[in-house]
């Protein structure tokens, strides 16, 4: 993947701490342009984490993160503003306006951004919902949705202003078959219709494998391993068999480290 | 006893980092570019709801408070002979320290709760967060229009508290107590200044409005997004929001009785 030249994100030597917890210790990363990427690993590994330093909400300790050359933790909160313009970040929540109907949650960063008439914004919040298969939801309100449906509109907002770069904060969490059946299909159709770039995140294996293009697994503030879904599948890596197959326990353990049991029963 | 005095240490530093973190956030709220044409209609929607939306419950206290003073005042200055000076009694207390205080406190515990609790909320469903990756400022469009909006809203419902609180010393005292109606009015007339009277009253409903809605804001847009956060930070709104009302009515009177 680094051979390429055509990336969109590259993530170099990113450490990151919270408080005194080290979440990332030295991680390595590509995006390349037009492809789904995943960004796997198991839950507190810091997927969503990682997505944040990608969008700049959280900022490295050290390393660099360049999204389409620019290295977006040295613009200033103008640049950044107008660098994001051009990053979607669909939330787990979804993170609607509850203030606002469908249609004005789609609508909002078209009113926020450009000047184009009424008429126009009618027309674009129409298309974008019709690609999400929600344009009769356009009335409603947010606390009126399910929660796939509020992903799908939440999907509808995050490419209104048609960016180059959409990031999914676990897309499938919470989800009957057949709304994640939809939101998989979206992922990718939309990805390739619109010629995005996208980072999914998640620990959804089987789900993941059907639409990325490329994975990355992370596991204790690294990248334990990467390729092609079919190359992860096959892995020889122990610890990247517990993940894909889903074993309880393994080379990480199923028990949080504790005292010897028979000895703190028997305190 | 060290372990005390480093808990105090402690919760002083605590204090100080979370004011400073406070006034950081003002400043950077100021300092956004207006853009008025967008802000207009937002400010408009935040002064209806911090603003009108208050107005039933800074009416009908005004007019019960208005009417409890009248009739206490009565009592007390009937004894004296001097029943007809209740306009003045009524209209000075109202305007110089009950209008501004109590609309202020009625401000902080309704708007200024439900600002904290909205705010709050956004921060909690990542509405906060959302809008920043959609490249809005979440400073310029959700917390400056709520700043103005109280800066704004709290003078005018401080007029309104208190020219009906006055309406109701009238309907007790001279509707229902019998005092004469012209001497209620002119000696009110006589008494209450505009410039040291009623601009001082309203001076110190422009210096409420701004801390209470400084507070309110800050405490929901630092609240931990939890609901147990979101409680806290409403809790604190109410309780800091009346400290620093009554602690600033103080200071601000004595500034203006001393001929400031």
């Amino acid at each position: 993947m680094d051979n390429s030249h055509d990336h969109l994100v590259k993530i170099r030597n990113v450490h990151f701490k919270r408080g005194e917890r080290q979440i990332f210790s030295g991680i390595d990363m590509t995006i390349p342009k037009g492809k789904v990427v995943a960004i796997m690993g198991p839950s507190g590994c810091g997927k969503t984490t990682m997505l944040r330093l990608i969008g700049a909400k959280l900022k490295p300790s050290q390393g660099s993160i360049e999204v389409d050359g620019q290295n977006i933790h040295r613009l200033s909160r103008k640049q950044l503003y107008t660098a994001r313009r051009k990053i979607g970040l669909l939330f787990q929540s979804g993170a609607l306006f509850t203030g606002m109907s469908v249609f004005e949650n789609v609508a909002f960063p078209l009113r926020e951004h450009t000047n184009l008439s009424e008429l126009l914004i009618r027309d674009l919040v129409l298309m974008k919902l019709q690609a999400v298969g929600l344009r009769g939801a356009a009335g409603l309100m947010p606390s009126e949705l399910s929660g796939g449906m509020a992903r799908r509109v939440a999907l509808a907002r995050a490419i209104a202003l048609d960016p180059q770069l959409i990031m999914y904060d676990e897309p499938f969490t919470g989800l009957d078959p057949i709304a994640m059946g939809v939101i998989v299909n979206l992922i990718r159709r939309l990805n390739d219709a619109l010629g995005l770039t996208s980072i999914v995140v998640s620990h959804d294996v089987s789900e993941v494998m059907g639409i990325a293009d490329y994975i990355y697994v992370l596991a204790d503030g690294k990248v334990i391993g990467e390729g092609t879904p079919e190359s992860i599948k096959h892995t020889q890596s122990p610890r990247l068999e517990q993940f894909i197959q889903g074993l309880p326990d393994g080379v990480v353990p199923f028990h949080y480290p504790a005292k010897d049991y028979a000895e703190e029963l028997l305190a | 006893m060290i372990a005390r005095m480093q808990a105090l240490g402690e919760q002083g530093l605590n204090f100080c980092g979370t004011f400073g973190r406070a006034g950081l956030f003002l400043l950077a709220t100021l300092l956004r570019r207006p853009r008025l044409i967008r802000t207009f209609p937002l400010l408009v929607n935040e002064l209806y709801s911090v603003g009108v939306l208050s107005l039933i419950i800074i009416i009908v206290s005004g007019l019960f408070i208005g009417m409890v003073l009248g009739l206490q005042g009565y009592n007390i200055l009937v004894d004296f002979a001097a029943s007809e000076k209740l306009g003045t009694l009524v209209a000075l207390s109202i305007v110089r320290e009950l209008g501004p205080v109590v609309a202020a406190l009625l401000f902080a515990g309704r708007a200024g709760s439900a600002l904290t609790a909205e705010i709050g909320l956004m921060k909690a469903t990542e509405q906060l967060d959302s809008m920043e990756m959609i490249g809005v400022d979440p400073l310029w469009r959700i917390i400056s229009p709520r700043l103005w909006a109280g800066f704004i809203a709290l003078p005018l419902l401080t007029l309104i508290f208190s020219a009906v609180a006055i309406l109701g010393g009238y309907l007790v005292g001279v509707q229902w107590l019998g005092i004469d109606g012209g001497s209620f009015w002119s000696n009110m007339q006589a008494t209450v200044h505009f410039r040291e009277d009623v601009v001082n009253g309203i001076i110190k409903s422009l210096v409420f409005g701004f801390v209470v809605v400084w507070i309110a804001v800050f405490q929901g847009f630092d609240a931990v997004p939890t609901s147990a956060g979101i409680s806290r930070a409403t809790t604190k709104t109410v309780v800091y929001s009346s400290l620093a009302i009554l602690g600033l009515d103080f200071v601000l009177t004595a500034m203006m009785m001393g001929g400031w």
